[in-house]
């Protein structure tokens, strides 16, 4: 049995996942990217074999993918993670036709194709206004934890409008409406809002076509998955897995290759016509 | 002598200055504004008349700027920042053009007609890339105070290049920079040249024209006066540092006087008319 990895790794958070000749995710890992890149793919990648009990040499292919896509210099080759999240969201939900993906930096939304290609796509490359950022800040602002955000936003009864369109002053925003006295699930559910609604201005750009798969970090957040079902108006794939989709699209490309390049050697060659 | 105040009610500090006829600064002051605004302003102004010298029935004339400008009550007139800062700047340097106003949260770009006044302006207050958050930003990043740029940057050889589009994206060009061995200094030359290049942008659309007077909380790094002239290929006026924050209040100031002359002739006006 021949294994494939895949590791993706993101301006937060490196995943690594490992994948057997069926497709199957065998060994998964997650850490914090940090300050060391290279240490942080590498590491990944480890964890991953460790928790899937498979040796370094049985895996045929890695393909790197993420922000550092290229400091994984174990990989076999680069993909990146636009394909990925494309391959991916695919492969879990056959119907997709748009790609939601919210990360630490990056929101994106791609449209695909019933075979996994990218149409069209569309990201924020110059602002992490609409990012997992923006949660971020508001969870430090607050002071706390990114898993609380979206259970503590869902109790809200009247959200706050945040008008800060910067993650940076968006912190500050935060904290003019704690003094103002407002609760702070009411202020989360506007922060929940702003970014649903920042994504929203990038998925029509691309065009919504359900359905619609929600992948990366942010799709964890429960708050944010109801409120963008909600501005949609039709419900949205989200997957246990939804946080690995740019590693898993990885690993599905790196075993793709093995199986591609296992041609029989005795295949009758094609007759050359002269 | 008459004698007006301008108060420039700001987000962190309220700013009073008592300035003479000749618009000469004879008193000041500086509190933390807090929530309460108008006893803020209150104290601000109190302080400014001990420090002055002068009997508080002496003054003839009070003006507000800034923010909270409409939030002091005993106010004889108010007038918006930009305006405000233009009179103060041109009172200090009469053949200004162009203003930059560069602070924590905002940055400024004004032109100015002959006479002074407002011609056009455009400001950046959505993205923190452009105001001196996204120094302190970097800062952090690097494990610096906010106080501590100014002197790290001067140890600055040469600046390593960041793009600035984004303060949260900075981050990871930071911790790239440094993993790559740039020292912190030159990374921290590199985002007030990456600012800089961003309040040149700002500038040109205002159809800038020397001569460019730079105020607003961003002087207190030399470096960023210092990349500016270089970038603009000339000089740049800057208040005097203890005048610095004080150059809207002192606009402020002059604009009462200049109201208060314009009531006094039309007053003497209606008197020889009527005579």
């Amino acid at each position: 049995m021949a294994y494939a990895a895949g590791v993706d790794v993101g301006s937060t958070q490196t995943k690594a996942i490992v994948l057997n000749e069926r497709r199957q995710i065998v060994g998964r890992a997650l850490i914090d990217t940090g300050a060391n890149v290279v240490h942080a793919a590498e590491n990944a990648y480890v964890r991953a074999l460790q928790d899937g009990n498979i040796r370094e040499e049985e895996v045929e292919f890695v393909v790197g993918t993420g922000y550092g896509r290229y400091k994984v210099t174990f990989g076999d080759t680069q993909i990146t993670e636009i394909s990925c999240h494309a391959r991916g969201g695919v492969h879990l939900f056959p119907e997709t036709q748009t790609v939601v993906d919210m990360g630490g930096q990056d929101t994106k939304a791609i449209r695909v194709s019933p075979a996994g290609e990218i149409l069209d796509f569309c990201m924020n490359d110059k602002c992490a206004a609409g990012t997992g950022r923006f949660l971020g800040a508001a969870a430090n602002a607050l002071g706390i934890g990114l898993s609380e955000l979206g259970p503590t936003a869902l109790r809200a009864e009247k959200p706050v409008k945040i008008s800060t369109t910067c993650t940076v002053f968006a912190e500050s925003e935060v904290v003019a409406w704690l003094g103002k006295g407002k609760k702070v699930e009411d202020i989360l559910l506007g922060v929940h809002q702003s970014i649903v609604s920042r994504s929203l201005g990038l998925m029509r750009r691309v065009g919504i076509e359900p359905q619609v798969t929600f992948t990366g970090g942010v799709a964890r957040n429960q708050a944010v998955v109801e409120v963008l079902q909600k501005e949609l108006g039709f419900a949205v794939n989200v997957s246990e897995e939804s946080h690995y989709m740019g590693a898993i699209g990885a690993g599905l490309f790196a075993m793709d290759h093995i199986l591609a390049s296992r041609v029989p050697v005795e295949a009758p060659r094609p007759e050359v016509v002269r | 002598m008459t004698y007006t105040a301008g108060i420039d009610i700001g987000s962190t500090y309220v700013k009073a200055v008592i300035a003479d006829e000749s618009g000469r600064v004879i008193g000041r002051a500086l509190v933390k504004t807090g929530f309460r605004l108008a006893e803020a302003a209150d104290r601000a102004l109190a302080l400014a008349i001990e420090s002055s010298g002068i009997q508080s029935a002496e003054l003839a004339y009070v003006a507000t700027t800034g923010f909270g400008r409409f939030l002091y009550p005993a106010r004889d007139l108010n007038a918006t920042d930009l305006t405000a800062a233009a009179a103060g700047v041109r009172y200090l340097f009469p053949e200004t053009q162009t203003i930059l106003d560069v602070g924590g949260q905002t940055m400024k770009a004004t032109r100015l007609t002959e006479r002074g006044e407002v011609k056009s302006f455009r400001l950046n207050d959505k993205c923190a890339a452009g105001t001196g958050a996204f120094l302190e930003k970097t800062a952090r990043y690097l494990g610096f105070t906010t106080e501590e740029i100014g002197p790290l940057a001067a140890t600055s050889k040469e600046p390593v290049p960041i793009s600035g589009v984004c303060a949260v994206f900075a981050e990871s060009e930071v911790i790239n920079h440094l993993s790559q061995g740039s020292s912190p200094a030159d990374i921290m030359h590199g985002s007030i040249v990456s600012l800089v290049d961003r309040s040149v942008q700002l500038m040109k659309r205002v159809q800038m024209e020397p001569e460019f007077t730079l105020i607003g909380g961003i002087l207190r790094f030399d470096t960023m006066a210092r990349v500016i002239r270089e970038k603009l290929g000339t000089e740049v006026n800057v208040p005097p540092r203890e005048e610095v924050q004080y150059v809207a209040a002192l606009g402020a100031a002059l604009l009462a006087h200049r109201r208060m002359r314009k009531l006094a002739l039309e007053a003497s006006q209606l008197e020889q008319a009527r005579a």
